[in-house]
């Protein structure tokens, strides 16, 4: 009776927390999803759930000759696409270099990564300025793809290194002695056993256009090439509150994909991470 | 007579002293395509970049001495440029002694040098790893590199408004900004102002997402908790949702006119009218609140990933001992996870300590304190963001970054030497 009434107290008190929690996560998600159904453009006197709801917002978004929302949506695209491949490719090829072989230079390479990717590359705003000014690649999104892969490279490069290390080098030896070159033990044998590691910093690549703001702000000057954090973040900051509502319609439309892509590949880089983070 | 002193023993040191020009050492040790491919690099490397070593090199020590021909700021990114391309040429010439002095030492000893083919060969097995890291190591030097030599060169000079291109010209000053920022009394005490807040801000919110992470975690986990799944999936939300529009989102909730926060929950009890975004302690407790929200999940989810992977026999021996729950929780669970996550939990506190995202996009630093030139939640990074665009205070900002960046490397390379991962790890 003791240990039924101990349980059932245990479990209770487990459910409300978990209750509270789901309050304060989801309450946020309501409130704008509610706002942006919420027809006008001010939220004085609104309701969670609107009165009368309206597909307005959407509709004022999806009009190319109201807003630049979909060509914002498309850069970020873009940019996010190309910035994965890229930096996919050449974290793998580094990273594997890093991990199987041993050259001159290698410690300090290691030493420099590991330094590098505690300097946000964002803390150099003017040089960067200069820089892309220079290479004239200033509010193109080219520019911005080159400054996003050379950004990502030192962490990626430690954590796909860090899994690397679990995978047993007795493979690649083998397939060696077997007479495999050198690209077809990185493609054949060790990049199909890294699968995990790989959708991490893929993912991780992906995201990280969509987390960037002060860059973006720095090199794009037109509207119309603007990535979606940059334009959203205008969108409420020439009048706070006024489009309030449009801002709300266009941030579910971002956050729903995202989270779903974000939601389907999580269970992947639990295990890529812990792996990663725990051994190397 | 020159001849007669060259005795077998010397090969080596005439090869070293000839490469001093790339290429002839080859030559002399009668490599002759490998030593004509090195000085047709040598000859390569100067007719291309001539101009811009000439340049570059003159305008980094001057920053330029007539206004409207020489740009400073321009000037010292070619002359980085031009230190970089001198920096790889060094390492070419350094390679091209060693290879001498290899090439020299074995004729010294009368042991047969590599065939042309055996050099092709061993060039691409040894040279493997360089030539698959050097595309992406090219783009780091450039992106990452180049700004960080940049800002800390740029820490040493005037540049600011009244010295600003291409009207004016830069000028070193060496040290005098570090002085400055520590002696002018608005430039220190908001410079203190601004560090103790970020210390606060590092500490207090990352350790409030984590602790919040591993106690959902532990939740979660119990064996007879129904609705694993959802629950997780649920708990996982914040991460999902990109970061900015999570934070802007709260601004909207937090705003003092309209936002959910006053407006509707608050109101119930009575408080619908705390000033969020015009009072320094009120936005950093929002600021806290927002931080822990966005950053629990992601502790969550590595703590679920190390909590499935301890195995039960741990617990029911515990149990078998009399352990209660709280004991197990303190003896099993939290050293494990503390051990297999430190690595993680470590980057959650730099990545606060410049998480320039929520501090800016919230409520850009603000709001303003009378007597200092930071906002009142302006943490270091997103201080220097507002100097560099706002205030044109560029040579201060970069004197801060330089200092911040000091800051985190010390702690974060003190912090790394102790995890297991870099002791356990053969570095060479």
């Amino acid at each position: 009776m003791n240990i039924k009434s101990h349980k059932f107290i245990r479990l209770g008190l487990s459910y409300l927390i978990i209750g509270i929690m789901f309050l304060i996560i989801l309450y946020p998600v309501a409130w704008i999803i509610g706002s942006s159904f919420n027809p006008g453009q001010s939220l004085s006197g609104s309701s969670i759930i609107p009165k009368n709801a309206s597909l307005m917002h959407y509709q004022h978004l999806f009009n190319l000759e109201e807003t630049y929302y979909l060509k914002w949506y498309k850069n970020s695209l873009i940019v996010s696409c190309l910035t994965m491949i890229f930096t996919v490719l050449s974290v793998s090829l580094i990273a594997y270099a890093f991990s199987r072989y041993r050259f001159f230079g290698r410690k300090y390479g290691l030493m420099t990564f590991l330094i590098l990717q505690m300097i946000p590359n964002f803390a150099a705003l003017i040089a960067i300025y200069v820089l892309a000014f220079r290479f004239q690649l200033l509010d193109t999104l080219s520019g911005l793809i080159l400054i996003y892969v050379g950004g990502q490279i030192p962490l990626n490069t430690w954590l796909m290194k860090g899994y690397l290390d679990t995978i047993p080098r007795e493979l690649d030896e083998s397939a060696k002695i077997d007479g495999a070159g050198h690209f077809r033990i990185f493609f054949q044998i060790v990049m199909p056993l890294a699968k995990p590691i790989l959708a991490v910093v893929a993912l991780f690549s992906f995201i990280a256009p969509f987390a960037d703001f002060i860059i973006a702000s720095i090199l794009l000057r037109s509207e119309e090439k603007y990535t979606l954090p940059v334009g959203l973040f205008n969108l409420i900051d020439d009048q706070f509150g006024a489009e309030f509502t449009t801002f709300a319609a266009g941030s579910v439309l971002i956050a729903i994909p995202i989270a779903l892509l974000f939601l389907f590949f999580q269970k992947y880089f639990v295990s890529g991470l812990t792996a990663g983070g725990t051994k190397g | 007579m020159e001849h007669k002193k060259v005795d077998p023993t010397n090969h080596r040191k005439i090869a070293v002293v000839l490469s001093v020009l790339p290429g002839l050492g080859q030559l002399y040790n009668k490599q002759y395509v490998k030593g004509g491919l090195f000085l047709l690099l040598t000859a390569a490397f100067f007719g291309v970049f001539r101009d811009l070593l000439n340049m570059g090199l003159w305008g980094i020590v001057t920053l330029g001495e007539k206004t409207p021909r020489d740009n400073s700021i321009f000037l010292l990114a070619e002359g980085i440029l031009a230190l970089i391309i001198v920096g790889f040429g060094l390492i070419f010439l350094l390679f091209n002694l060693f290879d001498a002095y290899k090439n020299g030492e074995k004729r010294d000893k009368g042991q047969p040098l590599h065939t042309l083919w055996e050099q092709y060969r061993n060039l691409i097995e040894s040279g493997f790893p360089y030539l698959i890291m050097t595309p992406g190591f090219l783009l780091m030097v450039f992106v990452v590199v180049f700004p960080i030599i940049f800002v800390i060169l740029l820490g040493f000079t005037n540049y600011d408004l009244y010295h600003s291109p291409p009207a004016k010209l830069v000028d070193w000053v060496f040290l005098q900004t570090f002085i400055d920022i520590f002696k002018i009394d608005i430039w220190r005490e908001t410079f203190f102002g601004v560090l103790s807040w970020t210390l606060v801000w590092t500490f207090v919110a990352t350790t409030f997402q984590v602790a919040l992470g591993i106690i959902l975690a532990v939740i979660v986990n119990q064996k007879d908790l129904k609705g694993k799944a959802i629950i997780r999936t649920v708990l996982i939300l914040p991460w999902a949702i990109p970061g900015f529009v999570s934070i802007l989102i709260f601004a909207g909730m937090f705003n003092e006119s309209f936002g959910a926060i006053n407006q509707d929950i608050l109101a119930l009890i009575g408080l619908g009218d705390i000033p969020w975004m015009t009072e320094s302690f009120y936005t950093r407790l929002a600021l806290i609140f927002i931080q822990t929200w966005l950053g629990f999940p992601f502790v969550f989810a590595m703590t679920t990933g190390v909590l499935q992977s301890i195995p039960d026999e741990l617990y029911e021996a515990a149990t078998v001992d009399g352990a209660n729950s709280l004991q197990k929780f303190k003896r099993i669970t939290l050293p494990l996870v503390l051990f297999a996550t430190a690595p993680i939990i470590i980057t959650q506190y730099t990545f606060n300590f410049n998480n320039f995202n929520v501090i800016y996009l919230f409520n850009g630093g603000g709001p303003a304190v009378p007597g200092h030139n930071a906002g009142g939640t302006d943490i270091l990074i997103s201080w220097i963001y507002s100097l560099t665009m706002t205030s044109a205070e560029y040579s201060k900002a970069a004197a801060i970054t330089l200092l911040l960046s000091i800051f985190v490397i010390t702690i974060a390379i003190w912090q790394f030497r102790k995890t297991i991962s870099f002791q356990e790890e053969d570095m060479m």
